[in-house]
């Protein structure tokens, strides 16, 4: 990935989850500019650049949670992912649920993985690690 | 899901004409977890005929993963990617591109036609090994995958 920073855009409403995910993210070899939505609209707009978000930058990741106020995650990721303008950005479900109906929702709108958010502390900086030194070091983006 | 935990043995699906490619790729997951399974076909058509479990691939398993080169004789890697991601059964299979194309126009095509992600192979051997147990770290012990 190069040593440019990271936009990844954080899609997630429980405050001590963000706080948590900004943590771990500056433990990361790569610098990652962390923005936050709290809500599945609040993050159609930032991806729009509407609303209060004229001057965002478009995200190299996202990390959507699925259980969102106001427009569910799922909701988001299906307009993302039929949407050309945004299609192509990655987009990582990062939730507390493991159900199987929800994997498969998931991959079938094209997310493009999907992660069940640890409970324990260390465990989610692991996690966070582990995409650090898979998708942070070899996958390559899409130039913005 | 952490490395400590059991899973079932994995079934990968490898695209890859170039044999010298599949050899490496197959070392480098024996050194890894081992009780992972790696069926390789040489072209995109063999590709499709396994996913779809057509001829002699009607006892194929189905993969949990798919690692696809994108110059692939017969069927495009393009191509294939395409198929998949349209297909309703088959599009929830993760697919990772491992491919020596750097052309950005590619990797953004790849994106676009929903590939999970997109990896270059490294053309030194020591990194190429690091590439694959990378993929198979946080593919296959890592990531929730959709149930077959």
């Amino acid at each position: 990935m190069g040593n440019k920073p990271i936009d990844l855009l954080l899609v997630e409403d429980n405050p001590g989850d963000v706080r948590l995910t900004r943590e771990a993210l500056k433990l990361c070899k790569h610098k990652i500019n962390l923005h936050v939505t709290e809500d599945g609209e609040k993050a159609i707009d930032f991806l729009y650049k509407q609303g209060s978000y004229t001057n965002v930058p478009f995200p190299d990741l996202i990390f959507l949670d699925l259980n969102l106020p106001k427009k569910h995650g799922l909701d988001v990721l299906a307009e993302i992912k039929s949407d050309h303008a945004l299609q192509s950005i990655p987009v990582f479900i990062l939730t507390t649920s493991n159900a199987e109906e929800d994997i498969i929702k998931s991959y079938s709108l094209y997310a493009n993985c999907y992660l069940q958010k640890p409970v324990d502390v260390n465990k989610f900086k692991e996690m966070i690690q582990t995409i650090d030194e898979f998708w942070f070091s070899f996958v390559k983006q899409d130039i913005k | 899901m952490s490395d400590r935990e059991i899973r079932r043995s994995m079934e990968i699906l490898l695209v890859e004409d170039n044999p010298g490619d599949a050899r490496l790729t197959q070392e480098a997951f024996k050194e890894g977890m081992d009780t992972n399974n790696l069926n390789i076909v040489q072209d995109g058509e063999e590709a499709i005929s396994f996913l779809r479990k057509k001829g002699k691939y009607s006892d194929a398993p189905r993969p949990d993963i798919i690692l696809l080169d994108l110059n692939l004789p017969k069927k495009d890697g393009r191509e294939v990617l395409a198929e998949i991601k349209e297909d309703q059964d088959l599009k929830r299979i993760p697919v990772v591109v491992l491919t020596t194309s750097k052309a950005e126009e590619d990797i953004f095509k790849t994106y676009n036609l929903h590939a999970n992600c997109y990896v270059s192979k490294p053309v030194e051997l020591n990194e190429f090994f690091d590439v694959i147990k990378s993929i198979e770290r946080f593919w296959l012990t890592f990531v929730q995958l959709p149930p077959k």
